[in-house]
């Protein structure tokens, strides 16, 4: 296994810029995850990774080797990158066994213990002489990263790949590739458009928008400490408070609180305090604490919902979602109280 | 023979490919010979008439005959168009909107003339009803050979376009007959338009009807001047005239077929609310029983009395089973030579998009609009002239097969390359395989169902195929196509009937078996 590096990588499809500058390292055995809306060039990083797009300019290198770069482009089949794309793309007319075998060494393919080992690393052992149609969705995906898997690569390339799945099946078929992953010890680059997939699955997360990175961190600082408001807003749910800040601590319609990310200089500054809905509570009447507010509606999800309140009085009504678990309460006054410091972002 | 159908599908049909627009040389150098030798038979001709020198060109041009003779095709091609047309249509309709009874008998009845050729058709009525010969029998015989190229795109128009939009216009108030002319119709006419089309390129192309039924149209003006004459540049100029309207036809087909009148949102068809005739379905369901009964059961029922006929007089079975067996043999190496030449070219237009690709996809398929004795007529010239070792021997056939039949070929390997996704040949090369590979390993076994289908089908075209197998046949062969034409020649009707018949088979039951496959491919989900 080996580190990806990507340097300063240009890339032009027709004539519109989809890759500008892109800078990243995926340490060896490690997963990346490339977190962006539809659109943004996640996948055109991808495939220039894969040998399918010919960069502009900038370098690729896996380890020691310079795939792009410098006048010299790999072929795809020489990189030792193993693609896993949505869906799986099995080949219909081969078993699993037959999948699995096909990026071996001709006289490996027939009978090697290599694929029974990743079939069992994937968990799907005794499944080699069944059809990719037999499969269900999660089967055909876990056969598809045992597929890459078994030549060895240098690098495992997941495109969305748990996207094609339904609900239910996603969060266990995610944890299933990420320990198959881990045990193999494959340096992994993931692409999604899905937050919860980049967070729960990666070991660092870019957030790739408008052909360039955004911040590359780990999934807890992403979440918590987004660089911008734009990567704040795409990273999760957000309530956004107008604000004042100086000194450390911004005024804002849920009263006084105390902020990160204020900018050196420290004087009077104007601009947006964002918080994470779970990071409001509802209270009681009875309390005194925090704001004053209204619950005007909400969504219910089971696990939790999000409580929409009306804070601010009538003179500047102002909307925040408050994640509770339980119920939705019903209309009528309420107390907001906020726990952590938000993080604030100059007008 | 491609069904427009499969054409229509084949056109709307998006290129899937997103990977690089660069030809490898392995696909790109084969494709470049296979246009190159579907341009040869046009570039011996224009070669030829050059020759021939600006004046000999337009004394033969400016010939009151040629003139006439222009016309003459052109009211053939015109009066066949527009009956197909409405038979056509009517047919469809009839089969899929309607309470007739016995309707899925009639859809399931009405493509098959499709598979009786042409001049078998031509034998079974002229040897019935003498009189037929000249324009009315030519008429006769073209259109109920036709009217499916019309009858199978209108079907499958008439099944895709969405019965919601009907059932608006009723519900704004519209009478049944008004939504029939206002909005079924207008649903239906690019598919009819475009069927059309093919009906008058197939008429202007056929040699063996017209000339069994001894109407001077272009194609038959063509041979007998070839045959009669020492100077060729008469029929070589006429063929390029020939061409020339082939050519522009064409053109009006494939821009027709682009226009297509797309289905707006994705609603799932369902069953219609069939129109009921009341008193209309006797006459209706009568009228559709003449065609069927004229269109299959008189020419078989024709080429059984001639075949019990010929019974008694005793049958050449030696030379049939020679006639069999050398037909087999000729399509075989056709549909195979066809199939080599087809799959680089169906290949770069499934995957690799881009405007060397496109040149060289629409030069294969010239094919299509080339008349089959007009190809026949230039590898003739060329064979003497350039290559007489190969005249009159398998070779020679097998190139003019590849010209006239490349392009049905192209379109299944096309078709059935397009339906495997581009991910996988992409997951294939991550994993080591080279280009080379990949076409070994993935698209080609993954395609060869559909290949295999396409393959089938130019055996059959082959196997019918007249006017190329009669001048290029290797001397001393004879295939079914030219025993009977021989035969029906000397006006040995008894003796031709056993090999109609044998075409009939031949053609008929693979058809039906085709369009099944094609049905149940399309029944499967995915």
């Amino acid at each position: 296994m080996s580190t990806l590096s990507i340097r300063d990588l240009d890339v032009t499809l027709g004539d519109h810029a989809v890759l500008r500058g892109v800078d990243l390292e995926v340490p060896s055995g490690s997963i990346t995850a490339v977190l962006g809306p539809s659109g943004c060039g996640k996948t055109t990083l991808l495939r220039s990774v894969a040998g399918f797009v010919r960069p502009e300019s900038g370098e690729v290198r896996i380890g020691d080797v310079l795939v792009s770069g410098a006048g010299r482009h790999l072929a795809p089949e020489r990189r030792g990158v193993a693609l896993v794309p949505q869906e799986g793309a099995l080949f219909p007319h081969l078993t699993v066994g037959q999948n699995v075998a096909f990026g071996l060494p001709r006289a490996e393919r027939r009978r090697s213990p290599r694929v029974a080992e990743v079939l069992d690393l994937v968990g799907l052992a005794g499944f080699a002489a069944r059809r990719p149609a037999e499969l269900s969705g999660g089967q055909q995906q876990r056969v598809a990263l045992a597929r890459a898997l078994a030549p060895d690569p240098s690098l495992v390339l997941l495109d969305e790949p748990f996207s094609a799945l339904d609900a239910a099946l996603r969060e266990s078929v995610r944890t299933q590739v990420r320990e198959a992953l881990e045990r193999s010890r494959a340096t992994a680059l993931v692409v999604t458009h899905d937050q919860d997939e980049a967070l729960s699955v990666a070991d660092s997360v870019a957030v790739l928008d408008d052909g360039r990175i955004q911040m590359h961190d780990s999934p807890q600082a992403v979440y918590r400490s987004p660089s911008g408001l734009g990567v704040a807003r795409f990273v999760g749910q957000c309530v956004e408070l107008p604000a004042s800040v100086s000194g450390g601590v911004a005024v804002t319609a849920l009263g006084p609180m105390r902020v990160e990310a204020v900018p050196p200089g420290s004087g009077l500054a104007q601009g947006v305090v964002v918080l994470r809905p779970e990071q409001l509570r509802l209270l009681p009447l009875t309390t005194g604490e925090g704001t004053a507010g209204e619950v005007v509606g909400g969504e219910y999800f089971g696990h939790d919902a999000l409580v929409r309140v009306r804070i601010g009085g009538n003179d500047s009504p102002l909307e925040v979602q408050v994640r509770t678990l339980g119920e939705i309460p019903e209309r009528g006054a309420v107390r907001v109280g906020v726990s952590g410091p938000g993080r604030f972002y100059p007008a | 023979m491609t069904t427009p159908e499969a054409r229509a599908a084949d056109a709307t049909r998006a290129p899937t490919s997103r990977g690089s627009s660069r030809v490898p040389f392995f696909l790109g150098a084969p494709s470049v010979v296979v246009a190159g030798i579907t341009l040869l038979p046009i570039a011996y001709l224009l070669v030829r008439t050059a020759e021939a020198g600006a004046s000999r060109v337009a004394e033969i041009v400016l010939r009151e005959r040629t003139v006439l003779l222009i016309g003459r095709s052109v009211l053939l091609a015109a009066l066949v168009t527009s009956l197909s047309i409405a038979i056509g249509v009517g047919l469809a309709f009839l089969a899929t909107r309607t309470d007739l009874p016995g309707r899925r008998v009639l859809a399931g009845l009405a493509p098959l003339p499709l598979a009786i050729p042409s001049y078998v058709a031509a034998f079974a009525w002229i040897s019935a009803v003498p009189e037929l010969a000249g324009l009315a029998g030519s008429v006769l015989v073209l259109t109920l050979c036709c009217y499916p190229y019309v009858y199978l795109p209108v079907l499958a128009a008439l099944r895709r376009a969405d019965p919601g939009v009907e059932e608006v216009a009723r519900s704004l108030g519209r009478s049944p007959s008004q939504v029939f002319r206002e909005v079924t119709l207008r649903q239906v006419r690019p598919a009819a338009a475009a069927g059309g089309l093919l009906v008058a390129l197939y008429t202007l192309s056929d040699f063996g009807a017209v000339s069994i039924l001894r109407y001077d149209v272009f194609t038959r003006v063509i041979y007998t001047a070839y045959r009669s004459s020492f100077d060729r540049s008469t029929a070589a100029v006429l063929s390029l005239i020939l061409v020339l309207l082939t050519v522009a036809i064409s053109v009006g087909e494939s821009r027709v077929r682009r226009r297509d009148i797309a289905r707006v949102g994705a609603g799932v068809s369902r069953a219609v609310q069939p129109v009921r005739l009341g008193g209309l379905r006797f006459p209706l369901g009568g009228a559709a029983g003449v065609v069927l009964a004229l269109a299959l059961v008189f020419p078989i029922g024709s080429l059984l009395w001639w075949f019990l006929n010929g019974l008694s007089a005793g049958i050449d079975g030696v030379h049939l089973a020679e006639s069999v067996a050398a037909t087999a043999w000729l399509a075989l190496l056709g549909a195979v030579a066809c199939t080599l030449g087809a799959v680089p070219v169906g290949i770069l237009a499934a995957r690799h998009r881009g405007s060397f690709t496109t040149v060289v996809e629409q030069i294969t398929y010239a094919g299509h609009a080339l008349p089959g004795i007009v190809v026949a007529l230039a590898l003739v010239f060329l064979g003497v002239r350039v290559v007489p070792w190969v005249y009159q021997e398998a070779p020679l056939l097998v190139l003019a097969y590849v010209v006239l039949f490349v392009p049905t070929a192209v379109g299944a390997v096309r078709s059935s390359v397009a339906q495997s996704s581009v991910r996988g040949e992409e997951v294939a090369r991550s994993l080591g395989a080279t280009p080379t590979d990949v076409l070994r390993r993935v698209t080609l076994p993954l395609a060869a169902p559909g290949i295999g289908a396409g393959s089938a089908l130019v055996l059959l075209t082959c196997m019918k195929e007249l006017p190329a197998t009669l001048l290029l046949r290797p001397t001393g062969t004879d295939t079914l196509a030219t025993s009977l034409w021989t035969e029906t020649g000397v006006g040995a009707y008894g003796a031709a009937a056993p090999y109609g018949l044998a075409l009939v088979v031949l053609a008929v039951l693979p058809t039906i078996w085709l369009m099944r496959l094609t049905d149940r491919e399309r029944g499967t989900p995915r």
